[in-house]
């Protein structure tokens, strides 16, 4: 049925360690949902959660896909990056850890809350990664999530 | 354009139609992109307007204009009550004191003086005891600014939760002189409350300030006092009992001020109203999450910035530094006071923040987002120079407005260029083309001989 139909689809590139435009992909999402007329808590986590995963692939990757496709009912990104892939996804998810570079750190990036960030902010989060080959992320935010409050006109 | 006119939208920035030129400065510099060049004038759509007075500091033609009250007003009232924005001292050499400047509103008619730096300092105590409540976002936007509470309300509404819901500095000096008026044997309504302001933006708030004992009555610019007291300051005493306020609520009137009036902690004071907005971005997306308090304001320098001041704010700026250190003691409020205040409920903020819903593009978000598809369409026909010759902002904003049957594409000067060059050599390939009753060789002669015409055709006139 057309209710499967994605409504929105956008797709756009990310370049590793380009920090200078880190952030516009999720900032351009966020007009996008902002003048689609969903509810303000609704954008806001899945903002927070499209921008730590944009960082991520800018702070460790080569580079990468951001693909964003809103349904009905769920807002779905994808991210693809080509890196060097997460050893430890267990670890990786500890709040505090991780294996940004102190360079990065020093410019207020990668202090260990991505994953756990994303995971709270998301309604189900997959990580699919192979160390030296690079890591798929997939996130679903569904519209009408009690957690958002307001009622999405329908 | 047609504008959606609410009674709740009180405007202080006008435009002298006169004046205006209908070239593009403004609608290039407005922040949330309020302002269209329609007939050859700005119109500013009040749905989206902010009061942040960008049109008025940018207009080479001083079009834009902010309506204030006139000095008269306060004839109205019995017991009339000025109160003096912070970023007021500064617009004089620090050299005259404070008391003086008092002295100077007092002779100008007023009853009493009752210093917003006082309301500050008072609200400064109030913010430390809200920062240190649990479970709050932060970081907590300051609420102060007027028109940085309308740009969070219109361009980043998740963030409404997070600006401090408490009354502004001079909410919380116009009720608490209000009250004293009263305790004097003044009926409320006998008493007028003037704010001498700095900026359009808090001609806003006043005029939308409540019905109750928080009443505003009127704005009078900081530049029209000020041009009122120049002349006689040397005729002024030095002390005024009236002068309250230290270094604490005086240095509110500079972008920083707000937080060097709190405990220790990690703050971000910023200013200018694009700055602004680039760091909301920030915060939007969970940076500063380990910042406690976010100090916003929309002038460049903060309010000595506002466009109704007189002196040049990074000069305001060094005065500012000046009386903070002049006036080093902050006289606490007795428990008795606090009490009294609180009873009164003079820090409850009267308007809740409300989230606008004027970036929408349609009620239904899938109608919306094929909306936004079309504009994603239309913007790759236009040339992305934002030029503004469209009289829209930007080539999306012009993509935007097409979407809200605002305007057409073919207000785009190089589109309209564009369809004309199609159209004649449309035009060019018909007028070629030979009717059938004609000798071909004959019309194909016409068309060509056309550039000079003349030399082959058309010599019986000659």
């Amino acid at each position: 049925m057309a209710d499967r139909d994605p409504l929105y689809e956008v797709s756009r590139e990310i370049v590793g360690a380009d920090f200078q435009s880190s952030g516009d992909i999720s900032g351009e999402l966020k007009k996008i949902l902002l003048q689609a007329g969903f509810p303000p808590p609704f954008i806001r986590r899945i903002v927070i959660a499209a921008y730590e995963a944009e960082m991520n692939v800018v702070i460790h990757a080569f580079k990468g896909t951001f693909t964003t496709v809103i349904y009905h009912d769920k807002v779905h990104i994808n991210i693809n990056d080509e890196g060097p892939g997460i050893p430890d996804l267990e670890l990786a998810f500890q709040e505090g850890y991780s294996t940004a570079p102190p360079h990065v750190r020093e410019l207020g990036f990668g202090a260990g809350y991505g994953l756990s960030n994303m995971r709270k902010c998301s309604d189900a989060l997959e990580i699919d990664s192979r160390v030296g080959v690079g890591t798929r992320v997939s996130m679903d935010f569904l519209v009408n999530s009690q957690r958002d409050g307001a009622e999405v006109e329908k | 354009m047609v504008l959606k006119l609410r009674n709740d939208f009180f405007h202080s920035v006008l435009l002298d139609e006169e004046k205006c030129k209908g070239c593009t400065h403004c609608i290039r510099r407005c922040p949330t992109e309020a302002i269209r060049v329609k007939g050859g004038k700005a119109r500013i759509d009040e749905e989206r307007c902010i009061d942040c007075g960008e049109c008025i500091r940018t207009c080479p033609n001083h079009a834009k204009y902010a309506q204030t009250d006139p000095l008269d007003a306060i004839q109205r009232f019995k017991y009339s009550i000025a109160l003096p924005a912070p970023a007021f001292y500064p617009q004089f050499p620090p050299s005259i004191s404070i008391g003086k400047l008092i002295n100077g509103l007092l002779s100008l008619g007023f009853h009493e003086v009752f210093e917003v730096a006082r309301g500050a300092e008072i609200l400064a105590e109030e913010i430390k005891k809200y920062l240190l409540s649990k479970d709050i976002p932060k970081p907590v936007i300051s609420s102060a600014c007027p028109a940085v509470v309308r740009m969070v309300e219109e361009k980043f509404p998740s963030l409404t939760g997070t600006l401090l819901p408490l009354d502004t500095p001079l909410g919380i000096a116009a009720h608490t002189a209000r009250l004293r008026a009263m305790k004097k044997g003044y009926h409320s309504e006998e008493v007028g409350v003037f704010f001498i302001t700095p900026c359009p933006a808090k001609v806003t708030e006043v005029r939308q300030s409540s019905d109750d004992k928080g009443r505003i009555d009127g704005a009078i610019s900081i530049s029209q006092v000020y041009s009122r007291i120049i002349n006689i300051l040397d005729e002024l005493d030095e002390q005024s009992s009236l002068q309250l306020a230290s270094w604490k609520g005086i240095g509110w009137a500079r972008s920083g001020g707000e937080q060097e009036s709190l405990n220790e902690g990690e703050y971000v004071a910023v200013d200018g109203i694009h700055n602004v907005m680039s760091v909301f971005e920030k915060i939007e997306m969970g940076e500063l999450s380990g910042v406690l308090y976010c100090e916003a304001q929309a002038c460049v320098g903060g309010c000595i910035g506002g466009v109704l001041g007189v002196q040049n704010p990074f000069l305001s700026k060094v005065n500012v530094q000046q009386l903070v250190k002049k006036y080093p003691a902050y006289r606490e409020l007795e428990d008795r006071e606090w009490k009294e205040l609180v009873r009164e409920r003079v820090f409850l903020r009267r308007h809740p923040f409300v989230a606008s819903d004027v970036l929408k593009l349609d009620t239904d978000y899938r109608k919306a987002l094929e909306k936004y598809q079309t504009i994603e369409n239309i913007l790759e026909n236009l040339p992305g120079l934002d030029c503004g010759a469209c009289g829209s902002p930007t080539c999306r904003a012009l993509a935007e407005d097409v979407v809200r049957e605002k305007a057409q594409e073919i207000d785009c000067p190089f589109l309209l260029r564009e369809k004309m060059l199609g159209l004649s050599r449309e035009i060019f390939d018909l007028a070629s083309k030979v009717p059938q009753t004609m000798n071909e060789e004959r019309g194909m002669q016409k068309i060509e001989s056309n550039p000079d015409r003349g030399t082959s055709e058309g010599k019986s006139g000659g």
